[in-house]
Order: structure tokens, then sequence, then C-alpha cells
């Protein structure tokens, strides 16, 4: 028995270690494969990429995502999807993004000057009004 | 939690490759500019080495330090303490899970980690390989040892690897509990019995050295590369950052009538720096090679739990299954 750790934990002293506990390392895939974990806190938000998990199957990676993303605050829903099934773009291509040309013509603020074009016409319109005097007092 | 602390890596590495002028200028241009580096991006090998260390380290942290505040969970007092502190001890374990995820997206598998961990290869944060011999043990941890961890975790997440910095914001948020749970702990026996305060004056007496440890070697004989500070992974120095608990926890300690066991702390009204007594590093690197009270029974204890749950992993693995490293 005094082989055994006596440790200040209760737990320990019942698990019976011994200090030159052996240990196989561990092999590939024995932490299986990963997921990407994605998390919605209310009704009608989007549901948010908050991290990944390792698992061996999509139900019980279910599971760890409660768990690990799931223990504070509220949750709506929660998706899992194998990481190997996801397809990015490649790094090196991200500034495929930088090169485009100047996107106003896609944006609001590339309509902002009706305001301008309907006052310069309502000028133009009392102008010709008021210079030919056709219209003044034709009721 | 343990937000790493500090862990001295190992020497200078051998076969750092000759980098790529234009491809280090572009990387620490980004830097500069405060844009975060993704798995994917170039980075220098240097970088990569120094992540993968500290982030493992950290995750162990969090695994092996889960082991002695565990000691109590079954004799905490009353159901609501307990409650909390197996709250708390899931924390760090779910935060090892973060931490292992954002070290492997550098390209170190989570097997590899686990197995340098049990052989001893890669360390953990050295206030672990100390006991929490009494209820008021567990308190002063989750109050000063977590104080510590956040203070060098908020620090770290203003470095520049996006997977690190995305982990510690979450791991932070969480933590804000388990310094107001530690606080809530201490206060209870502090402002408690005679015999509950001589509890907790013990149990801090018994912390303070480790907990001055945590932060690492004064800045003097610590090997601190300026290279790390340019790239943003290391963001403060070890007495920089142990100055800030001193500025932030001495009135909190004192407030509360403990006192704390270093006859000449005190601040410095000129520099305004807290001066403390030596708390031997000699001590610090004996531990932390091995020789410490716990060093023994904290890796056995991770043993034996690995080798009781292989069974049920391999059980449970699909033949096909394909490991990819975590997306971010």
């Amino acid at each position: 028995m005094s082989d055994f750790i006596q440790s200040l934990d209760p737990r320990i002293v019942r698990l019976q270690v011994r200090e030159d506990q052996p240990f196989e390392p561990k092999e590939a895939g024995d932490q299986w494969e990963t997921y990407e974990v994605f998390h919605q806190a209310k009704t009608g938000a989007r549901l948010i990429h908050v991290g990944s998990l390792h698992a061996p199957s999509p139900d019980l990676a279910l599971v760890f995502a409660k768990e690990q993303y799931g223990r504070r605050s509220t949750t709506t829903d929660m998706w899992v999807v194998r990481t190997a099934d996801i397809f990015t773009l490649h790094r090196q291509d991200i500034d495929m993004f930088e090169t485009a040309q100047e996107k106003l013509h896609r944006e609001p603020q590339g309509y902002m000057e009706v305001r301008k074009y309907i006052e310069e016409f309502k000028k133009r319109q009392q102008q010709e009004g008021t210079s030919d005097g056709s219209e003044a007092g034709s009721h | 939690m343990y937000g790493g602390g500090y862990i001295p890596g190992s020497a200078s590495p051998q076969e750092a490759p000759k980098e790529d002028p234009e491809k280090l200028a572009e990387f620490e241009e980004k830097i500069n500019r405060g844009e975060k580096i993704e798995p994917h991006d170039w980075m220098p090998y240097e970088y990569r080495r120094q992540l993968i260390r500290m982030i493992e380290q950290h995750a162990h942290s969090e695994i092996i330090g889960a082991l002695p505040e565990g000691t109590w969970i079954t004799r905490a007092p009353g159901f609501k303490r307990k409650l909390a502190l197996m709250a708390k001890v899931q924390d760090e374990v779910g935060h090892a899970q973060l931490l292992y995820s954002a070290a492997e997206t550098l390209g170190k598998s989570r097997e590899q980690m686990i197995n340098d961990l049990l052989s001893g290869k890669s360390k953990y944060s050295n206030v672990f390989n100390y006991p929490a011999k009494t209820w008021a043990d567990a308190a002063i941890i989750a109050w000063l040892v977590d104080a510590g961890a956040i203070i060098n975790q908020t620090t770290n997440s203003k470095g520049s690897y996006g997977p690190y910095c995305r982990a510690l914001e979450r791991i932070c948020w969480e933590e804000s509990f388990h310094l107001r749970y530690g606080y809530d702990t201490v206060v209870a026996l502090a402002t408690g019995t005679k015999k509950q305060r001589q509890m907790v004056q013990d149990a801090l007496n018994r912390w303070w050295r480790p907990i001055m440890h945590f932060f690492g070697p004064p800045d003097k004989i610590s090997v601190h590369t300026e290279k790390l500070v340019r790239w943003k992974v290391k963001l403060a120095t070890n007495d920089e950052m142990r100055q800030q608990f001193l500025n932030m926890y001495v009135p909190k300690i004192r407030e509360l009538g403990l006192e704390i066991p270093d006859p000449i702390l005190h601040k410095d009204p000129e520099t305004g720096k807290w001066i403390y007594s030596d708390p031997d590093w000699d001590e610090f690197f004996r531990v932390i090679n091995g020789n410490g009270p716990c060093n023994k029974e904290r890796l056995a204890v991770r043993k034996k739990a690995e080798m009781m749950g292989q069974w049920v992993r391999r059980a449970l693995r699909n033949p096909r299954q394909q490991y990819v490293t975590p997306l971010a």
C-alpha cells in the first residue's frame, strides 16, 4: 500500500496511483478529429463561429460543444461541422478583395446627390417660369 | 485561468532557418499596423516555435491547475461553494481545450502536446507543484493565482496571433467569475472567526512566494528577446506584470487585516515601484525542474487518467476519421 501516492486529495488516494505510473505515448488519432462550433446566443441572431473541439462523431461533437461553448449566458442553437468538410480560401488569395475597384456603385453613399439635383432643377424651373412669364397667374 | 505565468523556454533553437527578408518585412509591417496573424499566413519559424511553446504550456497549466483546486471539491464547505468550485475547475479544463486548439493551428498535434507534458519535456506553471493543504489554500488560489493569471492573460490577449487572442478573450471573460468567487471565499474566512482568520493567514503565508514566482524571474536575469516584443508575442516584462499585481492586490489583502509575509514589502514613494524581498529564485528553478512537493503526483495522476480513458477513446474512434488542424 505504501507504494501508492498519499495525496491530500481523497479522490487520488482512492485511485491508488504509483509515482512510476506507466504511460504509453498517445498514437496519432487518439484525440479523434476536429469540429468547428457555431453558436446562437438569442433567437433571431446569426450563428457565430466560436471555436473548435475534438470529437469522434457529430453527435458527440454536439455534446462536447454544449459543455465547451454553452456553459455561460444563453444558447438558443448550436451547430457543429467537421473541420475537414469546410472549404476556405487560400490565405495568399485573400488579396483579391484588396484589388477590387472602388465600390461606390453598390453602396448607398454612391447615391447621395439627388437632393442637389432636385434643388438645381427647382431653381431652374423657377427661373424659367419668371423669365417668360407664361405660367404666371395662369389660373 | 492560470494564464501561464512564467515558464522557462528551451535554449535558442539550433535549426532556425534564414528567413526570406521580403516576407519577414511584410510580416512585421502587418504586426506594426496592429493586424493579427492567422494560422495559414506566412510567419517566421521562430515566431511559430515560440507561440507553440507558450500556448501549449499555458494549456498544460490549465489541466494541471485543475488538480490542486479539485482537491477541495469533495470537502468544500456548503453546497453553493461546491457548485462554484466544480464550475471553476470545469472552466479550467475547458480553457485547456481552447488553448490546445489554438496551439494546434500552428501545426503541433494534441497527442504530441499531451505526450510532451507527460514525459516531462514540456513544462506547466510552477505554482501548481505546490499542495492545497486546506480549504483556505483553495480560496487563496482562486483569488490571487487567478488574479495573476488574469493580468498575464489580459496582457497576452493584445498579442499578434489571432487564435491565441480569441481564446484568451473568452478565457478572461469566464475568469471574471473565478476572481469574484475567490475574493468572496477569502473574505468569508478573513471576516470570520479567529480560527478562520488564522487559516487564511496560514494559506497566504504558504502561497505568497509561489505567487511572487508566478510572473517569472526578474527582468535582469530573464532572457528576454527584443524580437518577441517586436512580434507582439511578449507584451510586458515579468517585473512589469508583478508590479501591476502588487499595485492591485496588496491594498486589498491589507484591507482584510491579513499580513503579507514579506517584512520589507513597500512602495517606493519616489519611483512608485514596489520593493520586495528576494523570493528565492533558486527554489523556483529547483521546483520547475521536477523537485517540488507535488511534481511527481501531478504527472502520475494525469498519466493514470490518460491510461484509464484509453480504451474508451479507442472504442469510439471512427476508422475513417480524418484529422485536420482546427480552423481558427
